[in-house]
């Protein structure tokens, strides 16, 4: 029997599991996945928890439930990568050896990284919302906070889901506006980025909202400390931003275990041919989803239009065919607006996101770049969507893989 | 495309005033550049822009932040001392080479 060994049992790990489950030729080949947590996070829940729309227990299931029976699960930690040797060793002292390797490590935050952010506050004042313990603790601080100045921080890109932080910004906007302190809230949305978004057209329209929300911007912004005792940001070249409470977005890394092989660059991350999603430096590893270095965003959408690029190309592999470059860097996220309201982008490596109707051209129903109360439902439909559709592998019906330019304003 | 007279050469730039060819660059353009954004090149600025080049030349792409203050070159407090607001943005333009891509 040979084996593919899947590193990460998370969003990009699961679907390839059910993917290639039904693929691959069973006779042949067993499919191993290996996992240090027994629980499956719908992360994108995160964001909603902190405004009370979401509990922990709302976002969190099984991983075994998401896999299928005849995939070998195994629950440990990883010691090592020994691509050498075909082979990883798990924390047990076991070793299992591969023909095939598929990285889905994923991206943590390291809020360490930030200097300061972990001395004096943290988790009283200062919180992240990219964990559910973050988010959780952050729901109980915002639930009698009587208002001052909340600071939304990102440390520096890239940061998985890069929207997520706006959205956290718009809901909070929603959330003490609905709570009648909105008057008493001070809002700052400090970013390294010159804007709102790391794309030109959304960008425009997204300063132009935080506008219109009474967020004010902070761009440019690069920390060099958090003071947790004085409640201030401190840059580099000495500006400073005080506050009362701060939702901080660290510095994303991709996991300890690439690091310890020696197979990432400075942020962990895995250099990976953007269109093949092989590993740059063997040929039997490919990398998927948020631990590769591509210049896409790191977000579920992705890893799903990547799961069914990389699944013909393990194919591919297998049969001692040429690979097909057809990754596009294609991304299709909701932006939670607020006050019931969302948008829609989706874009690629070439084609930043730009107005028009999705999936149909003309009929929508949704509107790509602008507001609409179908984005939100949009949104909310969607974990329903992720947990029996995306996750089992399946296709999205009307969404493709690759970026479609219909019904576009390009 | 337009081009611009820099240091006395007719280089090609973008929209934003970065060489589109870095084989038009010398160190004169690197300097009349730098005396655009407000800055008199030192050594130090030198061995940033040379490291920018080096990397460029080697890997393809611009290092980040990270990876230059890794590499021993400059310290993160002293590169923003040398290159204010945007420290990258700034010296990969004087270094005659392509705007840092900020990542998505």
């Amino acid at each position: 029997m040979k084996r593919v060994l899947i590193l990460g049992a998370g969003t990009a790990g699961t679907i390839m599991a059910n993917r290639l489950n039904r693929k691959l030729g069973r006779k042949e080949w067993t499919i191993t996945i290996v996992d240090q947590h027994p629980k499956h996070y719908y992360q994108p829940g995160f964001l909603f928890i902190p405004f009370e729309m979401y509990t922990a227990a709302d976002v969190t299931r099984n991983k075994t439930d998401f896999l299928p029976k005849n995939v070998e699960y195994v629950q440990e930690g990883i010691d090592v990568i020994e691509p050498n040797h075909n082979r990883v060793k798990l924390q047990n002292g076991k070793s299992i050896e591969y023909h095939i390797l598929i990285i889905a490590t994923g991206t943590n935050i390291v809020p360490g990284e930030v200097e300061g952010l972990l001395d004096s506050g943290w988790g009283e004042n200062a919180f992240d919302f990219y964990t559910v313990e973050g988010s959780v603790a952050l729901a109980k601080r915002l639930k009698d906070w009587k208002g001052g100045k909340m600071v939304v921080h990102i440390a520096e890109m890239p940061i998985k889901c890069p929207v997520a932080p706006l959205e956290f910004t718009f809901l909070a906007d929603w959330y003490f506006s609905k709570k009648g302190i909105r008057d008493d809230v001070e809002i700052k949305y400090v970013t390294p980025l010159s804007g709102a978004f790391t794309k030109p057209r959304a960008s425009g329209v997204l300063n132009h909202l935080l506008e219109n929300k009474q967020v004010n911007l902070v761009p440019d912004f690069n920390i060099m400390h958090v003071d947790g005792t004085a409640k201030k940001l401190v840059s580099f070249d000495e500006k400073e931003v005080d506050y009362d409470i701060l939702v901080s977005i660290p510095t994303n890394m991709g996991d300890s275990v690439i690091e310890r092989s020696g197979m990432g660059d400075e942020l962990n991350f895995v250099p990976t041919h953007k269109h093949t999603l092989q590993s740059k430096a063997h040929e039997n590893i490919f990398v998927l989803g948020d631990a590769t270095d591509l210049p896409s965003s790191k977000a579920g959408s992705v890893a799903h239009f990547e799961a069914e690029i990389l699944t013909g190309n393990v194919l591919y592999f297998i049969q001692n065919k040429p690979l097909k470059e057809d990754f596009d860097g294609h991304a299709n996220c909701f932006i939670e607006s607020g006050f019931g309201k969302g948008f829609l982008i989706d874009f690629n490596y070439d084609v930043e996101p730009v107005e028009g109707r999705f999936p149909l051209p003309i009929i929508g129903p949704m509107s790509l770049l602008k507001e609409s109360r179908m984005n939100h439902f949009g949104k909310l439909a969607f974990k329903w969507i992720y947990w029996n559709v995306l996750l089992r592998g399946w296709p999205i019906p009307m969404i493709t893989a690759q970026m479609t330019e219909l019904g576009k304003k390009l | 495309m337009a081009t611009k007279n820099i240091a006395g050469v007719d280089v090609n730039v973008n929209e934003e005033g970065y060489l589109t060819d870095h084989s038009q660059w010398n160190r004169e353009i690197g300097e009349a550049i730098a005396k655009e954004e407000g800055i008199e090149l030192t050594g130090q600025h030198w061995k940033v822009l040379e490291f920018l080049q080096n990397e460029v030349k080697t890997n393809g792409a611009l290092p980040t932040i990270r990876r230059l203050t890794k590499s021993g070159v400059v310290d993160t407090k002293t590169l923003y001392q040398l290159f204010p607001d945007g420290p990258m943005k700034k010296a990969s333009k004087i270094a005659g080479l392509e705007k840092p891509a900020s990542c998505v």
